[in-house]
């Protein structure tokens, strides 16, 4: 059996490969792929402490899931206004990479 | 689930998000990701999170990330360019990284309680099937999830469903109002950027 550590390593380690595409990439469409990837980071960390810590009546606790659910649900109404936001970046600005994006620069 | 396939599946989910950041093609990254979902679902199963396991796969694999390839060949982008390097980036990211190594050694040099899974065999599920029974006062009517409890698997949908619609009934109204509110959202931003062109 794997203990809740080893889920606790694997979960970080896919948040931080999330976090580095975040920082690195600037293909704005990559940027929010690896914006999933950490949200889904944090889901698998829900879910190992659901099953690892029971609820009273010894299931796995059912609110660690709920929350999981919760949080795919807005996750998949974000990528929705997320990606219609970038259509119109792309038709305003036929670009959508991160660095030719500078008309907030000061 | 064993150690070994706990390992094997992490290995899949890692290697599909690198493949993600690595790849410059968005199309490859857009299928990498899915790769990495489909490891992550497994990893849920392994936990015992069956529906959550499955609305992974249907959701992020299936509905999610065919929008991301839609909108991707919609654009019809390029691969990406490489930058040239330049030092203030480079020294951010690494103070990023050490940031979140000295948290993740902090974390995992805790020794948590609870590191092994608590059991979930026939005695426990037939144990916990008492509070899942219905009916009013002393009597006690056998309902689906007691059932099922009984017989000794998890009735993991209908535990969720049962919690979803009692304990969090109000949270799912709002999110209800969310996905509305998203829609009008994605509508309004599509045509105001129509009529500018």
């Amino acid at each position: 059996m794997a203990s809740l550590n080893d889920y606790l390593l694997v979960s970080g380690l896919l948040f931080s490969i999330g976090l580095a595409g975040v920082v690195l990439r600037r293909n704005i469409i990559i940027v929010f792929m690896c914006l999933e990837l950490m949200l889904s980071a944090a889901n698998l960390t829900l879910v190992a402490f659901s099953r690892f810590n029971a609820a009273e009546n010894g299931l796995p606790d059912s609110s660690g899931q709920m929350l999981v659910f919760f949080v795919i649900t807005v996750a998949a109404a974000e990528v929705a206004v997320g990606l219609a936001i970038i259509v119109a970046l792309y038709r305003a600005r036929q670009t959508i990479h991160t660095d030719e994006l500078v008309s907030l620069k000061g | 689930m064993p150690s070994y396939l706990f390992w094997l599946f992490a290995t899949i989910m890692l290697i599909g998000a690198v493949a993600v950041i690595a790849f410059r093609n968005p199309v490859s990254s857009a299928l990498a990701m899915v790769t990495s979902f489909v490891g992550l679902a497994a990893l849920f199963i392994g936990l015992s999170a069956f529906f959550v396991g499955v609305i992974q796969i249907l959701v992020y694999s299936g509905a999610i990330m065919v929008l991301f390839l839609f909108i991707i060949m919609l654009l019809d982008l390029k691969d990406e360019k490489r930058r040239s390097d330049s030092l203030a980036p480079l020294a951010a990211g690494l103070v990023l990284v050490a940031v979140f190594f000295i948290q993740l050694v902090g974390v995992l040099s805790h020794k948590l309680p609870n590191q092994t899974a608590p059991p979930l065999d026939k005695a426990v599920l037939a144990a916990a099937a008492e509070g899942y029974m219905g009916g009013q006062g002393d009597e006690k009517v056998p309902t689906k999830i007691s059932t099922a409890l009984e017989s000794g698997s998890l009735p993991d949908v209908h535990i969720i469903g049962h919690t979803l619609f009692t304990q969090y009934n109000l949270p799912l109204q709002i999110l209800g109002v969310l996905l509305l509110v998203s829609t009008v959202g994605v509508v309004t931003l599509s045509r105001k950027s129509a009529a500018n062109d």
